[in-house]
């Protein structure tokens, strides 16, 4: 009878792994039978009014990238702060709702700079887009340079103390070294994350068909424009749409396995 | 007498009672003292009061006095009324601590040796490198590493990081350098170099060091205290503990019939 609820459960936990692998399969490989049929090398030099995605790309790539620039040093500060210096109740609140905040729906952080940002500003801007990423990133930011610190062994703080270092030189020279490789991975992972977003960026970002640098307007992105290229009725619009995912997939696998083999190589 | 502690007890943040009652022990200058005794007695509680690393984890109590010599005025000087940031440093400069994992820093091996030098301001090239140089040579270890003291010193063996571990420790020029059982990580052949330099140290530098192990006690301390449950049963010099002891429970533990 155990036997038998052994191989049961064993049989049953297979089949859920494999019905979800299967799924995971089968959108990847719709994903690269479209794409490629409908990719494309001038994709990478026209613009979407031209029937391209580069203004797409480099705008997204650009509001992920300021996005970084604001989330990954709040978040790394605030890992730090909770792990070296944080003591007691207040830290561990900032530790729970740091975990609330990476399971928080995008569409509500979208919402919220709707309403924070977009609406006093009086319009839909690349920075918007921006800080509703960064929102998003910081708790994945915190989380793990929280968790890798925690790997540094505490003798390795002590001899750096016991050597007459202050307490802020041995978390910059040795703490935060030892932990480089995993935070670095960690960010980069964040960067994956939040690159591929759509909802927070529906309405602060918007997206624009014409190529663009300044992010005080409503900014080009290509999650958005892939939302709205695949409503459009015409079939040429949702061919560029499957070559805008296949893109944007390839882009957040190259970066995951990077950040995976980084790991895997040092950590 | 390079440091001497009187009347020390030291009781743990929130714990009901002291961890260290009433402690009196002299340490000698230039000589090895070892602090023996089963696990829990308190020895490496009272080794990491004599720096004052027990701070970095805050609302420790301590009272009573330990007592450093301050090698330029010729008095001894209370620790645990120290305060300030600064004076902390100034005391970890003059009382280094060698830990039971050895601990290098994630750089070059010159570099973790330069480590504590910069840190007491030091900047002069030269002056670094010659000084990295002797406090390696002085560990036993210069032969060893001198060829690729830029790479990192994660690549060493578990051994010649102890010993990278303690030229970083001595290349500050302590007064006093605390050894938390460090030997208990390593094989015998490197316990065996390490025990050897501790002999060698103790001509400039005194030493207290905490160890498990009794024969390792006999074979290299001068003086000897044994500690039982947060007490200082016994001290006196290493062969009256081993071979003449005062107490019963001095006996029983050297003998092996407890602990």
């Amino acid at each position: 009878m155990r036997l038998l609820l052994n191989k049961f459960i064993l049989g049953l936990s297979t089949l859920s792994a494999l019905i979800g692998l299967a799924f995971l399969g089968w959108i990847l490989i719709t994903l690269f039978i479209k794409g490629i049929s409908s990719f494309h090398f001038n994709l990478f030099l026209n613009d979407l009014i031209n029937g391209g995605l580069r203004n797409l790309i480099v705008g997204q790539l650009m509001i992920a990238a300021l996005a970084s620039v604001i989330g990954i040093p709040l978040g790394m500060v605030a890992g730090i702060y909770i792990r070296e210096y944080g003591r007691g109740k207040y830290a561990e609140l900032i530790r729970n709702l740091s975990d609330i905040m990476v399971s928080a729906p995008s569409i509500v952080i979208g919402a919220f700079v709707y309403a924070v940002i977009v609406v006093p500003t009086g319009g839909t801007s690349g920075f918007a887009g921006s800080i509703a990423l960064s929102i998003m990133m910081i708790p994945i930011v915190i989380n793990t340079t929280d968790s890798m610190l925690s790997l540094v062994p505490k003798e390795l703080r002590e001899a750096g103390i016991a050597l007459g270092a202050s307490k802020y030189k041995v978390i910059i020279d040795i703490v935060i070294k030892s932990a480089k490789v995993g935070i670095m991975t960690g960010v980069l992972l964040a960067f994956a994350r939040i690159v591929g977003e759509t909802a927070p960026l529906l309405f602060t970002s918007e997206t624009s068909n014409y190529f663009s640098l300044d992010m005080t307007e409503s900014f080009p992105s290509l999650t958005v424009s892939i939302y709205d290229l695949a409503n459009e009725p015409e079939k040429a619009s949702r061919d560029l749409a499957w070559a805008a995912s296949f893109i944007l997939t390839v882009m957040v696998l190259v970066i995951n396995l990077t950040g995976r083999f980084i790991t895997r190589n040092k950590g | 007498m390079i440091m001497n502690i009187k009347k020390f007890s030291f009781t743990y943040p929130g714990a009901p009672a002291p961890s260290l009652q009433n402690i009196n022990l002299p340490i000698e200058k230039n000589k090895i003292t070892a602090l023996i005794g089963p696990s829990g007695c308190g020895k490496s509680t009272l080794l990491r009061a004599m720096n004052r690393i027990h701070d970095l984890y805050p609302g420790n109590l301590y009272d009573g006095e330990i007592e450093l010599l301050n090698s330029e005025t010729n008095t001894m000087e209370n620790i645990l009324d120290i305060k300030k940031e600064n004076e902390f440093i100034e005391l970890r400069q003059k009382v280094g601590m060698i830990f039971q994992k050895p601990t290098p820093f994630p750089m070059s091996i010159f570099d973790n040796v330069a480590y504590g030098l910069k840190i007491a301001g030091i900047k002069d090239k030269s002056e670094l490198a010659e000084k990295v140089e002797t406090a390696l040579k002085g560990s036993a270890l210069w032969g060893e590493v001198k060829d690729r003291l830029n790479e990192s010193a994660m690549g060493l063996s578990g051994g010649q990081q102890q010993r990278l571990c303690i030229a970083r420790a001595v290349a500050v020029k302590p007064d006093l350098l605390l050894f938390d059982e460090p030997t208990s990580a390593l094989d015998p052949i490197s316990t065996g170099a390490i025990e050897e330099l501790l002999v060698e140290l103790k001509k400039d530098i005194s030493i207290a060091i905490v160890t498990h192990n009794m024969q390792q006690a006999s074979r290299i301390s001068d003086y000897t205290a044994f500690m039982y449950l947060g007490d200082l049963v016994e001290f006196d010099k290493t062969e009256t503990i081993f071979l003449n002891p005062n107490q019963k429970q001095t006996e029983d533990y050297i003998t092996g019939r407890f602990g």
